[in-house]
């Protein structure tokens, strides 16, 4: 028990972001008007591919000769890719339409 | 030096995401804000690439397959974002978000195998070490496994979800409920807590007891872990199940509200990465997302003045649709069919018309029909606008993404209050495909499921066509007295069909 409250203390800072971002990502879109929903979600959608960066790093760190942690990390790039570029270029094409009209 | 370049890579990248989410809840900024969120993850991904470090201060390598994997992705998902249709874009963006989920999951598996692959690192830490900083190092461990079993749980739960999800939209998976699902379901869950709880007092209690005594029970944490391993997949296999169970009974129709909450989820997942690797733009980025995603799932929620748990529970979608079915007695059952031709006379000579596009609309994919029928009725000196309830569609803005695709000029869109003020002069109201956004019972009926929704009032008008495919009820499940309404003509159809139709009927007259 012990050791797991130093763990919490040791990633304190992580945690204080945690409930910082919570917050803020509340406060942020809180106004956000009815049309704009299937967008900004899709866009939130895109954001949370950020989870590349650790596939890159699983990827990045395995032995060339551990088979399991390459596939994982490939296959994990690939799903990962198509989340952030399929994310962003979706959300894209919605906001062309928007925009088209204005 | 590098190090820190990476560091402010990840700040930027960070801010960018804030103010991307910030500018994308605005219909102005909406555009630059989805860019410089882009560019941010650019920045983010490319950082990572070249710069990282591991603890040991040495690069990543596998540049080969990572570079490979990357254009792939890139290359599938341009092509698959680019090609697929407006109609279809919610279940593409649910299918994005399981890729998500998929990718928190599949990294939670490497770094398990990881961790148990290497007790070494405890064994030397006793060699050497006193046994405060050991009880340390197992902390961190248990720490590290604490996040792992929750982004793996997680990820794989939105994996599963989003593709029964884009399954359910495109039509290929169809509604599934049994008795005591939701029991089934919560047991599920009871179970996957238990196992991942076991595993990590397991695993705790091994270390534990191997760094109380001495050197050689190292051996036994070796053991522990096939048997961890075990427990594991089944951790990954039940979450995997309960995904499937949680989106099964859940309607069509309520999808938009269940892939937002999976979107939340997943970025969860993702910011789990983030403790992993200490990387604080993955965890500003996905604790954004989830909590983003959970107000948004609230706020679409309210929009169909709805709730979460009513959503979840599935009373629309399956279990409660028997009890609502039965009509009041006394009350009108006859409804009244109008043939095109009829339709589409009274429609070039009426002076105002609106048309209530709905899901129909967007399933039968007729948004391009629509406008040709608005621009033949303007021609002919009819004024044709638009009511867009909030929810119509698919997706709460939906509607308003596929008129405008079809080049609808904007200033024809009312929304729900101007339209409303309009209906009480309007000659003909034209509703394709939709239903409970003009159930009258919203408005006169407290018993009814969707009483208090607010509605288009389109019985206001002089006369009602509605077209929908037949006499079945929309997915709240309900009766509509609209139908039935003397005022009201129903014409049945796909509404392409019925669209394309009445403009050959009208181009003739």
């Amino acid at each position: 028990m012990e050791s797991f409250l130093n763990w919490i203390s040791v990633h304190q800072q992580m945690i204080y972001i945690v409930i910082l971002m919570i917050f803020l990502g509340i406060e942020v879109i809180g106004h956000v008007p009815s049309v704009l929903h299937t967008p900004l979600m899709s866009g939130a959608n895109a954001i949370h591919g950020v989870v590349l960066v650790g596939a890159i790093i699983v990827m990045g760190k395995a032995e060339s000769d551990n088979w399991l942690a390459l596939i994982l990390g490939f296959l994990a790039v690939v799903l990962g890719t198509l989340n952030v570029v399929g994310g962003f270029v979706v959300t894209d094409r919605m906001l062309e339409m928007f925009k088209k009209k204005k | 030096m590098e190090t820190h370049i990476l560091t402010i890579c990840y700040l930027i990248a960070s801010v960018s995401f804030i103010l991307g989410l910030k500018m994308l809840s605005t219909p102005a900024t909406a555009k630059r804000g989805n860019r410089l969120a882009g560019l941010g993850m650019l920045l983010a991904i490319a950082g990572t690439i070249f710069l990282y470090k591991d603890e040991n201060g040495r690069h990543l390598h596998n540049f080969g397959l990572i570079i490979v994997a990357l254009a792939f992705g890139s290359v599938i998902g341009y092509m698959a974002a680019k090609k697929v249709k407006m109609t279809a874009m919610p279940e593409m963006v649910s299918l994005f978000n399981g890729m998500g989920g998929a990718c928190a999951a599949l990294i939670s598996i490497a770094e398990f195998n990881h961790l148990i692959q290497n007790p070494v690192n405890i064994g030397q830490m006793m060699n050497s070490i006193g046994f405060f900083v050991d009880d340390q190092s197992f902390g961190a461990d248990r720490g590290k496994l604490l996040i792992i079993l929750l982004g793996l749980i997680i990820g794989s739960v939105s994996f599963a979800g989003s593709v029964i999800a884009w399954g359910k939209l495109n039509g290929r998976i169809h509604d599934y409920a049994f008795k005591g699902q939701h029991v089934l379901n919560l047991a599920i869950l009871a179970l996957i807590i238990i196992l991942a709880g076991f595993l990590w007092a397991n695993v705790n209690g091994g270390v534990e007891f191997s760094a109380k005594t001495d050197f050689s029970h190292i051996r036994f944490s070796l053991d522990n872990g096939n048997q961890s391993r075990i427990l594991f997949y089944s951790i990954v296999a039940l979450a995997l199940l309960y995904g499937v169970l949680f989106v099964m009974p859940i309607g069509g129709a309520d999808m938009p509200v269940v892939i937002s909450l999976l979107n939340s989820f997943t970025g969860v997942a993702a910011a789990c990465g983030g403790f992993l690797y200490d990387n604080k733009a993955m965890l500003t980025g996905g604790i954004l997302v989830g909590a983003a995603g959970t107000l948004l799932t609230i706020l679409m929620c309210k929009a169909m003045n709805r709730s979460l748990k009513n959503v979840l529970i599935g009373s629309f979608g399956g279990g409660a649709a028997a009890p609502a079915t039965p009509g009041k007695p006394g009350e009108q059952t006859v409804y009244k069919e109008i043939t095109i031709s009829e339709a589409a006379i009274i429609m070039a000579y009426s002076n105002k018309l609106m048309i209530v596009p709905g899901y129909g609309l967007a399933v039968a994919q007729a948004q391009h029909a629509c406008h040709e029928l608005e621009r033949l009725l303007t021609d002919k000196g009819v004024e044709v606008k638009y009511a867009i309830h909030p929810v119509a569609g698919r997706m709460p803005g939906h509607m308003n993404v596929l008129l405008a695709e079809a080049d609808v000029s904007y200033d024809k869109l009312l929304e729900m209050e101007s339209a409303n003020e309009e209906f009480p002069t309007t000659d003909i109201v034209l509703v394709l495909g939709a239903n409970d956004v003009v159930n009258p019972a919203a408005k006169t009926d407290p018993s009814s499921p969707i009483y208090g929704m607010p509605i288009l009032e389109v019985e206001l008008a002089k006369t009602v066509i509605v077209n929908k495919r037949s006499m079945k009820p929309g997915y709240a499940g309900i009766e509509n007295q609209l139908f039935y309404k003397p005022k009201t003509s129903m014409l049945f159809g796909d509404a392409k069909d019925v669209l394309q139709q009445l403009i050959m009927v009208i181009k003739n007259l």
